[in-house]
């Protein structure tokens, strides 16, 4: 698909240039157009929460930060450098494999079903990707992959295999596996809806423990409104593709502007 | 002559050619897994050209029967200046023959593997040749073993047919002692027995156990 | 180096055509004796005596664990041996039979117990006997879904015919051998007899999947 990509920068330069920019964005499956001309900016070290009904496109905002998703226009950049695109002789064309490769090496992702390889212990999981992608040497990789699993609860259950280990720890070992690539942006697409209501905090708090610690960038996709409002910088409400109203989490969830928002809390709200 | 005096008398002859059936067994099977695992992989490639000669292969050698295959590459492909010595012949037949039937388990073994694995590799920032070799295959593994174990009775059986172009196995001893004696239940009965005795007491147990230490790696036991 | 002779090809076809009738005589004959035969192999397995389905099972492993080659020449030679002559023909078709008889049991098999362990109890329930119950109710709703499992064998029935021609059967290989062994030729017969197999067994197998695919929609099992 054509378009003018005259409007974009080939870099993101001054002052204060953030960590995420979609920018302009559509995505389309089919005839579906599930994001129309996304506009999102995430500055450096923020925390910003997407609340939304189901199919809205929460999801696929991410996915498409991650790369597992192409984009059908615009443009998105990480830490200033476009991603989904390259310079060529002063031009923005599609990225090259190679290119994806190196920005995507500032992104790590937490999936809703925690997607661990069940042929690797929790230890391996997180060695994984620091030996076969960064190049550490194993006695490195261990000692990072231990240090992660100790921080998120899970030395213990090392040597276990996923299929021994519950939903929620299951996720903390994810979190971990993710945070050992030094990831600069965090993705979190609903990392608790997969779980039983009892364990949901063991996930939370080690997220809480992320923001409240480390300067990370953090986009998350969840429902639990509670837990947004305590950990957000800024709520984005999604309806149909686009961003229907965002701001800081007293504002947008004590007093929303937008109808849609207003009818979406209250339905949560009353489901909780 | 008792059965006794036979067994005793041809002993010799029936362990040479179990031998070979073995060598021929063993030479197969890997022709096959080289065979499957490369064709499979070409039938999920994004190149049309790449799919398409995979299909051929596959086609070519799942259209035709064995025999015709084995007197094809043993007859005629000296024409073409590819002169395979019988023994070679043999064997390379018979593992691309069920390479052919293997492929589809391998495309269908990797498909089975969740899309989630896949995604989860590409955010660690994995090459697609590692997400292969560390992530997808090793669980692919795990779910061919069971149809592959069946499929390694199957090309056990189909070395048989190598007797028919002369390579001196198991079938074709049977059948020299069979023409020199003319005790045709006792010849051809003991090869049965033979061949059974690979079949369910080895092989299968075999890949079974593969199946135990596969799963049990996996951690899904 | 490889010189294709066409005036000798126009010459052999047609033996090879008339022998690939032979050959699909040959397969379908030996169907037929499996799709029968498989059945009592089933059958007998879900009879309460313990011992029949015991020996059934292991015959069934046993005639799947060995090579069909071996079980052509056991039945053709060993039956002289006790004064009962069989023709090639007749020993060929009951040993490809019983051959494929031992596959077709098992997908009968699977057939039989994917049928809901309900089934069983409603037809109880209305007091049907138990032959009743496999023809009216049982069998019914085993067979389509195994339907694509025998059609498979049926095409392996086809390409496992050449080896009736150790045992002098006229079919598309013997034909083939003794045109080769003849003209001192073999690149047109084992070639033209490959091309045939082709013929027959791409669109056979074509037609299956299709048919399996459109048996699945209508059965609403389409994945
Ligand atoms: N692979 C796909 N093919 C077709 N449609 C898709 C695909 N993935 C998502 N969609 C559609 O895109 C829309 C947005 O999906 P998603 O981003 O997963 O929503 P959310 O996460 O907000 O529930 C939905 O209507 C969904 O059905
Ligand atoms: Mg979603």
């Amino acid at each position: 698909m054509k378009y003018d990509m005259s409007d974009y920068p080939l870099k993101l330069e001054g002052d204060n240039v953030p960590m995420v920019r979609f920018q302009n964005v559509t995505k389309k499956y089919g005839q579906l157009t599930v994001l129309d001309g996304l506009n999102l900016d995430v500055a450096e070290g923020e925390m910003v929460t997407i609340i939304g009904p189901s199919g809205s496109g929460k999801t696929t905002v991410l996915r498409m930060l991650m790369t597992l998703e192409t984009i059908d226009s615009g443009v998105i950049y990480v830490d200033g450098e476009p991603l989904t695109h390259m310079e060529k002789n002063g031009r923005l064309v599609r990225a090259s494999a190679a290119h994806l490769r190196k920005i995507r090496s500032k992104i790590g992702m937490c999936f809703q079903h925690f997607n661990l390889f069940p042929h690797m212990t929790a230890l391996g999981n997180c060695m994984e990707g620091p030996i076969q992608v960064l190049g550490l040497s194993k006695e490195k990789a261990e000692k990072r992959a231990l240090e992660l699993l100790d921080m998120v609860g899970m030395a213990e259950k090392r040597d276990q295999h996923p299929s021994r280990l519950s939903g929620g720890q299951q996720q903390r070992v994810a979190i971990a596996r993710a945070l050992a690539m030094r990831p600069k942006v965090m993705l979190f697409d609903e990392v608790t809806s997969a779980l039983d209501p009892e364990v949901i905090s063991e996930v939370t708090s080690v997220i809480r423990s992320l923001v409240d610690q480390h300067n990370l960038t953090m986009l998350m996709v969840t429902h639990q409104i509670g837990f947004a409002r305590e950990i957000s910088d800024r709520i984005c409400f999604f309806f149909a593709g686009q961003i229907e109203e965002q701001g800081a989490p007293k504002i947008l969830l004590d007093s929303p502007q937008n109808d849609r928002t207003q009818q979406f809390l209250s339905a949560v709200l009353d489901a909780n | 002559m008792p059965y006794l005096d036979f067994l005793t008398t041809y002993s010799d002859r029936f362990l040479d050619g179990t031998l070979i059936t073995l060598g021929q067994f063993g030479l197969a099977v890997l022709v096959a897994i080289i065979a499957a695992l490369i064709s499979g992989l070409m039938k999920m490639s994004h190149s049309k050209t790449v799919r398409a000669t995979a299909t051929v292969y596959i086609e070519l050698f799942r259209g035709t029967s064995l025999l015709v295959q084995l007197y094809w590459f043993y007859f005629v492909l000296p024409l073409f200046g590819f002169t395979l010595e019988k023994f070679t012949a043999g064997f390379v037949t018979v593992g691309l023959c069920y390479g052919a039937y293997g492929a589809e388990l391998v495309r269908g073994s990797i498909q089975s593997v969740p899309k989630g694995q896949w995604e989860a590799a590409l955010a660690l920032n994995m090459s697609p040749a590692a997400r292969m070799r560390r992530i997808i295959l090793p669980q692919a593994l795990v779910t061919i073993l069971p149809p592959w174990g069946n499929l390694m009775v199957e090309i056990l059986k189909g070395t048989a047919l190598v007797a028919l172009i002369s390579v001196a196995d198991l079938m074709f001893e049977t059948r020299q002692i069979n023409n020199n004696t003319y005790l045709s239940a006792q010849a051809f009965g003991t090869a049965l027995v033979i061949y059974y005795i690979f079949a369910r007491f080895m092989v299968t147990p075999v890949m079974r156990w593969l199946e135990r230490v596969m799963a049990r790696k996996i951690g899904r036991m | 180096m490889l010189d294709w002779k066409l005036d000798f090809t126009w010459e052999i076809l047609p033996r090879l055509i008339a022998a690939a009738g032979n050959t699909l005589v040959a397969a379908g004959g030996g169907y037929l004796v499996a799709v029968v035969l498989g059945l009592v192999f089933a059958l007998a397995q879900r009879t309460p005596s313990r011992t029949l389905t015991f020996i059934v099972r292991e015959l069934v492993e046993f005639v799947r664990s060995t090579p069909l080659l071996l079980q052509i020449f056991f039945i053709y030679y060993v039956g002289p041996q006790f004064g009962l002559r069989l023709s090639p023909w007749a020993a060929g078709l009951i040993a490809i039979g019983l051959h494929y008889a031992a596959y077709l049991s098992e997908v009968y098999r699977g057939g039989i117990e994917n049928v809901p362990k309900g089934q069983w109890e409603a037809a109880r329930a209305i007091n049907l006997s138990t032959v009743q119950t496999y023809r009216r109710i049982i069998i019914p709703q085993a067979l389509p879904p195994a339907l694509a499992g025998m059609g498979n064998y049926l095409v392996g029935i086809l390409k496992d015919t050449p080896m009736l021609s150790v045992i002098g059967v006229a079919e598309l290989m013997h034909t083939a051998n003794s045109i080769g062994a003849d003209n001192f030729r073999y690149l047109e017969p084992y070639t033209i007899v490959g091309l045939i197999f082709l013929a027959i067994s791409l669109p056979t197998a074509w037609l299956i999947r299709r048919f399996d695919k459109a048996l699945r929609r209508k059965m609403g099992l389409t994945r």
